[in-house]
């Protein structure tokens, strides 16, 4: 638990009411920081860790809010609360992935609060760089977590380059396996990325953990009905039932017919600096019977070349149980 | 249990550390949170750049009362709860979100006051512990349930508790044992007295159906 330290230092707060103006405020300052529910943000800033000149809070734009068909699919605005997905009749009846991963973020009070684009993009736990140490990602030029010594138990076993954090975001692996696209505006026009792209690693930019640059916004996220009412597994494994992110989880829509699965998207999160779409998985098991055999093949397959660090090996049989867990379709 | 009111908090738009301290003193009225302001220097007040252009003085609506006050840029809702309207029922435990010790709702919401900035609850109902009892200081069936089970040891935690517990009578007014651990899966108690919390939480949702 962190002291109570001073208050916050001073900031211009900016306040505005549409996209457009976020973004030409994003684009006409520096050092700006963009707040939605803030929950990601306030540590840093009462830990003086992080010190924006300007805070460009989202709360006053409606069209950032809100869930509406589209298409075959649904659009989510970023600015809409996790208990909003969560309890959403939409998002519960055809895409109940995404409902059941939001309804296990945090707590109730912190679901109320923190947005679908602020879980989204949530900066790493990794207790080093949380805490101020100098390291890789705050711009020093040494790990903390990543030696012998370190504690490291909640890192990553794959995909690390220099950094070993991981992502905690909950809503990342469900989205991944939904096939969601990220809607960003900044004042050059829309970019669209696939949700896996949207996350970075370290090999990328060990500073950013999705690909959003200064002056960018996310304004909506996309699910495509291609995914509705799949076969949806999600499983969550953390050390506390609430208030705890995830040690590893596993979110999959696998579409099947007379016992064959058709095509499926699984993505693990907790074990990479990024989530991960297990794509090679995902192409082992298309046209296999959803069986015992199949989820053992897809379990190791999704764990082979995992590099686990002195104190996260339990991370390898965990997330390979997640995955064949997710491939038989048990009962979370 | 009626709100007190801290006449300095709207008289002013640009108080120097001394004379909130002072105010604060000769009221009476926060004595019991200024260890709070001698632990942090530099603290509310003393931020000498205040660059926003948004006004200061805030109009608030706490507890059913439209109340002015001088508001930082980068002030918490607990900070000025407690610090300006001197309403002290709202705790900080760890000023993280990370205990439940502050919840309040806003529009009928329950969210971490440590972690709200106060500039976003402009147009909005803020409703604190002090807010729960009637005009005639009847107090709530959640907290008359408390008091029943006698819920509390050392009753930290109980302001924030209550607060999830009236969100949780209001949704869902015959909760099973587990629902109602879900709802107050947000709040921490370091007595470990959760039994009787779920006790007090049960008994406050048949005390709701009752008044229904
Ligand atoms: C105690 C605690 C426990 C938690 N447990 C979990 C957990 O179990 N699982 C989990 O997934 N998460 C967990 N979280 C993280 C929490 O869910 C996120 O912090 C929260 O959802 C962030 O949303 P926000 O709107 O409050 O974000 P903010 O703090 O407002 O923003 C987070 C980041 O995203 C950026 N941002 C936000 N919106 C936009 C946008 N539209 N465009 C561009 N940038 C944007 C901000 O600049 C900031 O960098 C926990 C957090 C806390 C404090
Ligand atoms: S003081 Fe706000 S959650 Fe602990
Ligand atoms: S009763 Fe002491 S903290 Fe809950």
């Amino acid at each position: 638990m962190a002291v109570i330290r001073d208050m916050i230092p001073s900031f211009e707060l900016l306040q505005p009411t549409s996209v457009d103006e976020a973004v030409d405020l994003l684009e006409q300052r520096d050092n700006t920081w963009v707040l939605a529910g803030g929950l990601d943000s306030m540590d840093w800033f009462k830990d003086r860790i992080k010190r924006p000149d300007s805070v460009v809070e989202l709360s006053g734009i409606d069209a950032l809010k809100g869930i509406r068909t589209s298409g075959d699919g649904l659009e989510i605005g970023a600015g809409t609360t996790l208990t909003e997905v969560a309890n959403s009749a939409e998002v519960q009846s055809r895409f109940g992935l995404l409902a059941q991963a939001a309804s296990e973020v945090a707590t109730p009070q912190i679901r109320n609060q923190g947005t679908l684009g602020g879980n989204l993009i949530q900066d790493t736990r990794c207790w080093y760089y949380r805490g101020g140490w100098p390291c890789y990602r705050a711009g020093g030029n040494i790990c903390y977590a990543g030696t012998s010594r370190s504690m490291n138990r909640e890192h990553c076993v794959t995909g690390a380059s220099r950094c070993v954090a991981v992502n905690g975001s909950d809503t990342a692996g469900a989205l991944i396996a939904l096939g969601a696209q990220m809607m960003v505006r900044n004042t050059s026009g829309e970019r669209v990325f696939e949700a896996e792209d949207f996350f970075i690693g370290p090999a990328i930019d060990i500073q950013r953990m999705t690909v959003l640059q200064p002056g960018d916004l996310l304004t909506h996220v996309r699910i495509p009905g291609d995914y509705a009412n799949a076969r949806f597994y999600w499983e969550k494994v953390r050390d506390r039932k609430s208030w705890d992110w995830a040690l590893v989880s596993v979110a999959a829509s696998i579409v099947e017919s007379n016992g064959t699965i058709e095509r499926a998207r699984i993505a693990v999160n907790g074990i990479a600096p990024h989530p991960v779409r297990l794509t090679d998985v995902e192409n082992l098991i298309t046209g296999m019977p959803a069986n015992n055999d199949t989820a053992d093949a897809a379990g190791s397959l999704a764990t082979r070349g995992f590099r686990p660090l002195r104190h996260n090996d339990y991370k390898v049989p965990l997330a390979r149980n997640l995955v064949r867990r997710a491939v038989r379709g048990d009962a979370a | 249990m009626s709100a007190v009111e801290i006449p300095f908090a709207e008289a002013r738009s640009g108080p120097s550390r001394r004379t909130f301290i002072k105010g604060v003193i000769a009221t009476g009225a926060a004595v019991s949170s200024s260890n709070y302001l001698f632990r942090t220097p530099g603290a509310l007040s003393a931020s000498t750049v205040v660059r926003s252009t948004l006004p200061r003085m805030l109009t608030l609506n706490v507890n059913g009362q439209t109340r002015s006050v001088d508001v930082l840029p980068q002030e918490t809702l607990a900070m000025t709860l407690r610090y300006k309207l001197g309403l002290t029922g709202t705790k900080l435990g760890c000023d993280r979100a990370e205990c439940g010790a502050c919840t309040v709702m806003i529009d009928g919401v329950t969210h971490y006051a440590c972690s709200v900035l106060t500039q976003t609850v402009r147009d909005r109902q803020v409703t604190t512990i002090e807010g729960l009892e009637s005009a005639d200081g009847t107090l709530h069936p959640v907290q008359q349930a408390v008091i029943a089970e006698g819920g509390f040891q050392c009753a930290f935690c109980a302001p924030g508790f209550i607060m999830s517990m009236v969100a949780l009578v209001n949704e869902n007014p015959d909760p099973t044992r587990e629902e109602a651990a879900q709802a107050l899966s947000g709040n921490l108690c370091r007595c470990g007295d959760y039994d009787k919390i779920l006790n007090s939480a049960m008994r406050a949702a048949e005390f709701s159906r009752r008044m229904a």
